[in-house]
């Protein structure tokens, strides 16, 4: 199961995050995870929301570049050793991470953590043999 | 399709008789109305009698932009002001604009010439042309009003700007050509699709007739694709008559067809002024050998090309001249290398993709020429992984080094953030203050 995430275009520029804050703000989606990716002239902006096609809709009426991107959320205990354990996991089948960030769930004592592997697929099923728990996008907002 | 079977396939042999009888009968017009070309003759020591042949052209002086920028507004016309029925100038980004005059005659040679022009392109009556040249002291408008009511298509006088408007006309009216500049088609597509419009589907345009600045080949593919229509080039210059000065056929889409039995094109070495043969490339020239009012002698017009003499499978007889690939005045020395930016946007466009809408911002650092590209990133070529993106990057600065031998840094822009234009693009900003 994958879980879709928001990525913007940003050029690096003072204001440009608060306006993608104040359009999405002013569309009332709420953010639920994000990071950002920086260059030196530009950044990545990826973010989890509650509402993703107002999402994008709003962010093209205010001409930003904006991408739907297929993720993988897992469900970890929030303990140590908790992320090691799935990354051995991964690498033993060779499956490498491309980018990842993590936020703490609001009901529970689990983190969640964002990933994007280059074979998301492949990622999915060594994860579910192992019986981790992969969250939908809606999974993600309610937990 | 050709609107004048009579002239434009007219025998090579025949058309350099004509041409010599009205070259001369323009120099003659010229020693004798106006003293600018008099002062210039008589200081060679050149009489009109003097040209008695087609070869005689390079005995004239030549007559460069300054020329007609110091001689402002009226002091090149050759006939009195009282038979001038409209004036048009040039943009003239720096200081005064040039001034040029037509007499009632002019007029209907230059609707003449855009109904060529027009024809050329497959337009005819029956057609709805959206002409979404600017109107007014620009040639650009009122140009190609004249041809396509020549020809009896039905005008739609847009003019430029208010392109939402524009969208909705093109929609709403069903125009089936297009005349504008190639940069502000693709704005117009640009703001249909943000306005949930399909260019290549809602609209019914099959044709588009595109000049007024300098565009590439992958452009032309790009419009084409873009309106699902077929997009020709077309040419001319304030200063020799406005557009309607050579044009590409439907049948061919290769080089423009100079219209001869109205304009003598030679191309000359810009360095030395000696003219060159046909096939070479070099500064065009133009003498006009027909117009009243404003008549230029061997004009020069910054724009290189070659002439192409292969008969055309259309059947006009007039040479060709291949699309303009720079002009002497807008080549960038960088480092030494000679740079046009119609070659930089070539090269961009050869990146699967990426949309024309780039700038080119030169400058001089620690006395080193520097050259950095900086491209809009649409969705096409937008990844949520920062390391494609730095590919992307690469590429570009890797593809410009391997076409002219220069380093460059390409940067990536958010969309829209280059100025569009309504008018002509402004490609270059050379911030080098030397």
């Amino acid at each position: 199961m994958k879980a879709e995430q928001i990525s913007v275009f940003l050029e690096n520029k003072s204001g440009r995050l608060a306006e993608v804050m104040r359009a999405l703000g002013a569309a009332q989606v709420n953010i639920r995870a994000l990071s950002i990716a920086d260059t030196s002239d530009f950044g990545i902006l990826r973010i989890i929301v509650n509402d993703k096609d107002k999402a994008l809709a709003v962010l093209r009426d205010n001409n930003f570049t904006v991408s739907k991107t297929e993720v993988i959320a897992v469900e970890v205990p929030d303990t140590p050793g908790g992320l090691s354990k799935i990354l051995d996991l991964l690498d033993a089948q060779k499956v490498n991470v491309e980018y990842m960030y993590a936020f703490i769930e609001r009901h529970s004592e689990n983190a969640v953590i964002i990933f994007r592997f280059d074979e998301n697929d492949k990622a999915i099923e060594v994860l579910q043999n192992a019986g981790i728990t992969i969250l939908s996008s809606q999974e993600i907002y309610t937990r | 399709m050709i609107w004048n079977q009579e002239f434009e396939t007219l025998p090579r042999e025949a058309l350099a008789s004509l041409q010599l009888k009205r070259l001369q009968a323009t120099v003659d017009r010229v020693y004798a109305t106006v003293p600018f070309y008099k002062k210039k003759f008589d200081e060679i020591g050149l009489k009109p009698s003097h040209i008695t042949s087609l070869k005689d052209l390079r005995l004239l002086p030549f007559t460069v932009k300054t020329d007609l920028r110091d001689n402002y507004p009226f002091g090149l016309f050759s006939v009195p002001m009282s038979n001038v029925v409209r004036v048009h100038a040039s943009s003239g980004t720096t200081g005064k604009p040039i001034v040029v005059g037509y007499t009632r005659r002019d007029i209907e040679t230059w609707g003449e010439l855009m109904a060529r022009t027009l024809t050329a392109a497959g337009i005819h009556q029956g057609d709805i042309v959206h002409n979404a040249y600017g109107y007014g002291l620009f040639t650009g408008g009122l140009g190609a009003h004249y041809g396509a009511e020549r020809i009896g298509a039905s005008v739609v006088p847009i003019s430029g700007g208010n392109t939402k408007r524009q969208i909705m006309i093109l929609k709403d009216f069903g125009p089936t050509a297009i005349t504008c500049t190639p940069s502000y088609a693709l704005h117009l597509a640009d703001v249909a699709r943000d306005m949930g419009i399909d260019p290549a589907r809602d609209f019914k345009l099959r044709v588009g007739c595109f000049g007024a600045e300098a565009w590439s080949e992958n452009m032309r593919q790009q419009i084409e694709k873009t309106f699902n229509i077929d997009a020709i080039d077309i040419f001319g210059l304030t200063e020799v008559i406005g557009p309607g000065v050579s044009s590409e056929c439907l049948e061919a889409k290769s080089g423009l067809h100079v219209f001869e039995d109205h304009f003598i094109p030679e191309i000359i070495d810009p360095d030395t002024g000696d003219p060159l043969p046909y096939g070479e490339k070099g500064e065009l020239v133009f003498t006009s050998i027909t117009k009243e009012a404003f008549p230029v002698i061997r004009y020069r017009t910054r724009d290189l090309t070659r002439l192409n003499a292969q008969q055309c499978v259309c059947g006009r007889t007039f040479v060709r001249m291949e699309r303009i690939t720079g002009r002497t005045d807008d080549m960038l020395i960088i480092r030494g290398v000679n740079v046009f930016p119609s070659q930089i946007e070539s090269a961009l466009l050869q990146i699967e993709g990426l949309e024309p809408h780039y700038q080119i911002i030169v400058d001089r650092k620690n006395n080193l020429d520097t050259i950095e590209l900086q491209v809009e990133v649409n969705e096409k070529i937008f990844s949520d992984e920062v390391k494609k993106l730095e590919v992307l990057e690469k590429r570009v600065v890797r593809d410009i080094k391997e076409t002219f031998g220069v380093s460059c840094t390409c940067k990536l822009v958010e969309p829209k953030t280059i100025a569009r234009s309504e008018g002509k693009a402004q490609r270059v900003i050379d911030k080098r203050k030397i």
